[in-house]
């Protein structure tokens, strides 16, 4: 049985990557975005891959409104519903320390914009009985850090919501997978200093494939992520407080 | 709008850029990228200094490689042109559709294919691929453009092989080929010396053709390697899809001295047997073999290679032979080199191919390559033939203009489009293609 798959941040290169993975194997697709034009080729590529529908709708994390029609369409598709949120912003910290008032639109971006969304969508998935919901989260969110604890607070805020909603949906016969994906070859990550053992954002979609099959729960992507973080989480606080990593 | 600074290489790793790029996965950070004003470049296979623009700014196309439309029908694909060939090939095979050419590496994509107006295994019965491209789309100040070679066949044409200097572009309509399946049966052949080869490519009747040889081997030997013939057949893919294996370092300089060449020249020729081996190959397999190692290009270690690949007319197989004397003689080792026959076509004012057999040939970059390079290039220039753009880094613009006599056209044209130089390359100012 295909699915439909409502992405929500579309146009970002690890949603892209994904989308094409869906399209290739049969699956609906509806992108939301905010670059509406763009995305319209994203669609096209999925059409053009495979998939019997692809569409676009504009959505804004920061405003609720874009979302009515959106939960409208999907209530609309026949059969399983799907959700991958790719949303989320990370400006520099420096930029936040300049400005603290940037931080409402992180946390709108990264954490209670898609939550509301994905709240709003519960009851039709568990009226479906059945789906997934793909959250992305970061192993920012794993720890405070200096270089950009504003976007790792969100991400952790998000990871924590969709742990609940894992928790709800279960019930229902849905999964809810939460990914954390470590550096990442895609446009936020192009010129920033200080990457290592950077993914393609096509292997991390296949990643995010096989877990949704696994029905796994945390998917740390590339794999070795799980063991940095680990060990990044097992410092103790008063050690971690001296540290710049 | 991100640009970072980096040093970065063609495949041939010789020559080098220090600048800044871009690589934009929207039409509109792809606008405001090329506000930078620099070319646009794919994924940085070619050898030379032809994806490299030093000191300036360069917009990496590869994250903009969407399909945009196909007609099962027809087989008219619209698509982004950062997307590979090996990509399209992998998509469409399995639907009864290939693009109609295609170079040895399927990493090169669609734009960086349009721009070489590049050749491959079938050029004497498919042409190039600019050939088979029915309409461009070019990045303009005023927004993106369709190109066509009704509305503007000057433009159209200067932009086929136009070393992306007609500006950036963003999509192309091309015309795929039908295939039967995704087999290719493959007839391997044993051939003694460069004559045998040259009467070989001109009794074959296969589609595909191409010709391995060992430019290390001399006097009796010269020229021998192994005849490649391959005819589609019907049937599914033959085999899964195989993951490359990767070179993870530099190779140290011994790697490719003589006498490992030499083993493994005698090695790859003594696995065909005397007589004529037939085989069945998956598509990509054979369409591009060195894909299957990653990053081989560093099996030459840190200071790179050059490759020198020049096209004779017809009647001077005779001259190549002698080029091909000059090489053997300089005795740089170089493990493969390629021998094939051309056909005429060809799609623009500085397209490569012509009618006659065309020779490439990697050099280690070592000190004396250079002056083996001059007179290589002298003996191609007498002998009525050309080296081509997406190989070179040695070549000098005196000859290249001999060669190309198209040259002043294509300048006319590139002159109208850019007439600041903003999509100059360093190739482009080396050979003094735009002045
Ligand atoms: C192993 C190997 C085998 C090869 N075999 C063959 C072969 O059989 N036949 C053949 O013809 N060639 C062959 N080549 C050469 C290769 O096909 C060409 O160099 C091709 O142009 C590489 O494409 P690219 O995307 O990497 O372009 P790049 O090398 O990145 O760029 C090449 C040129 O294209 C321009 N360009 C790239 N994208 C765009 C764009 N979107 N808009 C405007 N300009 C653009 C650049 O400015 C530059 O001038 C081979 C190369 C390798 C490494």
């Amino acid at each position: 049985m295909s699915e439909t798959w409502i992405i929500l941040g579309a146009s970002s290169s690890m949603a892209r990557a994904l989308t094409r993975k869906l399209a290739e194997r049969g699956d609906s697709v509806i992108l939301a975005g905010r670059d509406t034009a763009d995305l319209a080729r994203d669609a096209a590529d999925a059409r053009v891959r495979g998939a019997p529908l692809a569409e676009v709708m504009a959505m804004d994390a920061r405003d609720p409104d874009s979302f009515t029609p959106i939960l409208d369409r999907l209530a609309a598709c026949e059969g399983t519903l799907c959700a991958a949120v790719f949303v989320g912003s990370m400006p520099p910290q420096d930029h936040i320390d300049a400005d603290p008032t940037l931080i409402d639109g992180v946390v709108t971006d990264s954490f209670t914009g898609p939550a509301r969304f994905l709240q709003a969508l519960a009851p039709l998935i568990e009226e479906r009985g059945g789906g997934t919901v793909v959250g992305v989260g970061s192993v920012a969110g794993d720890r405070g850090r200096i270089g950009n604890y504003v976007y790792g607070a969100a991400k952790a805020g998000f990871a924590t919501y969709l742990s609940g909603l894992r928790n709800r949906l279960n019930r229902a016969g849905a999964h809810v997978l939460t990914v954390k994906p470590g550096f990442t070859d895609t446009a936020m990550t192009w010129g920033i200093e200080g990457m290592f053992l950077v993914a393609p954002p096509d292997k991390v979609a296949s990643d995010i494939l096989r877990a949704v099959e696994k029905r796994r729960n945390v998917l740390y992507t590339p794999m070795f992520w799980l063991g940095i973080m680990t060990i990044i989480r097992a410092i103790p606080e008063p050690i971690f407080k001296k540290m710049s990593i | 709008m991100q640009w970072k600074t980096a040093d970065y290489t063609g495949w041939g790793r010789a020559l080098r850029a220090r600048g800044t790029l871009a690589r934009p996965e929207r039409v509109s950070a792809l606008s405001a990228a090329l506000m930078g004003r620099g070319p646009a470049i794919g994924n940085r296979r070619s050898y030379g200094d032809g994806p490299l623009n030093d000191g300036g700014a360069a917009v990496v196309m590869t994250r903009m490689d969407r399909l945009l439309a196909f007609d099962p029908d027809t087989g008219v694909l619209e698509a982004e042109a950062g997307i590979t060939i090996a990509e399209l090939l992998r998509v469409f095979a399995p639907r009864g559709w290939m693009p109609a050419v295609m170079p040895g590496t399927g990493f090169a994509t669609l734009g960086g294919s349009i721009a070489n107006d590049v050749h491959g295994k079938n050029h004497h019965g498919a042409g190039s691929f600019g050939q088979h491209v029915l309409a461009l789309t070019l990045m303009t100040d005023a927004g993106p453009r369709e190109v066509t070679a009704e509305n503007d066949p000057d433009l159209f044409r200067a932009t086929m092989g136009g070393q992306g200097q007609t500006g950036a572009i963003l999509s192309a309509k091309l015309q795929l080929a039908a295939i039967l399946g995704q087999r290719m049966k493959v007839t391997e052949t044993r051939i003694a010396d460069f004559d045998a080869f040259i009467a070989a490519f001109d009794t074959s009747q296969a589609e595909f053709t191409v010709g391995w040889i060992d430019a290390t081997a001399r006097r009796k030997r010269l020229g021998r390697g192994i005849l490649e013939e391959g005819t589609l057949v019907e049937g599914t893919r033959p085999g899964p899809l195989k993951r490359a294996l990767g070179v993870p370092l530099d190779a140290p300089g011994f790697a490719l001295s003589k006498p490992v060449v030499k083993l493994f020249n005698r090695f790859y020729l003594s696995r065909v047997p005397d007589t004529a081996r037939k085989r069945t190959r998956p598509l990509d397999d054979f369409f591009f073999p060195l894909d299957r190692i990653h990053d081989w290009n560093r099996l030459y270690g840190k200071r790179g290679f050059q490759q020198f690949q020049c096209v004779v007319p017809l009647d001077q197989a005779a001259a190549l032979k002698e080029i091909l004397t000059t090489i053997a003689k300089a005795g740089i080792a170089s493990p493969l080199a390629v021998l094939k026959k051309m056909g005429p076509g060809r799609a623009g004012h500085l397209s490569f191919p012509m009618a006659g057999y065309t020779l490439a040939v990697d050099f280690p970059a070592r000190k004396k390559v250079p002056a083996i390079f001059q007179r290589l290039e002298q003996q191609v220039l007498a002998a009525g033939g050309r080296l081509y753009f997406a190989k070179d880094g040695l070549a000098h613009p005196d000859s290249i203009a001999a060669m190309y006599p198209e040259l002043d056209a294509w300048r006319a044209v590139v002159a109208r489009v850019d007439p600041e130089g903003h999509n100059k390359t360093d190739l482009v100012r080396r050979l003094k293609l735009r002045s």
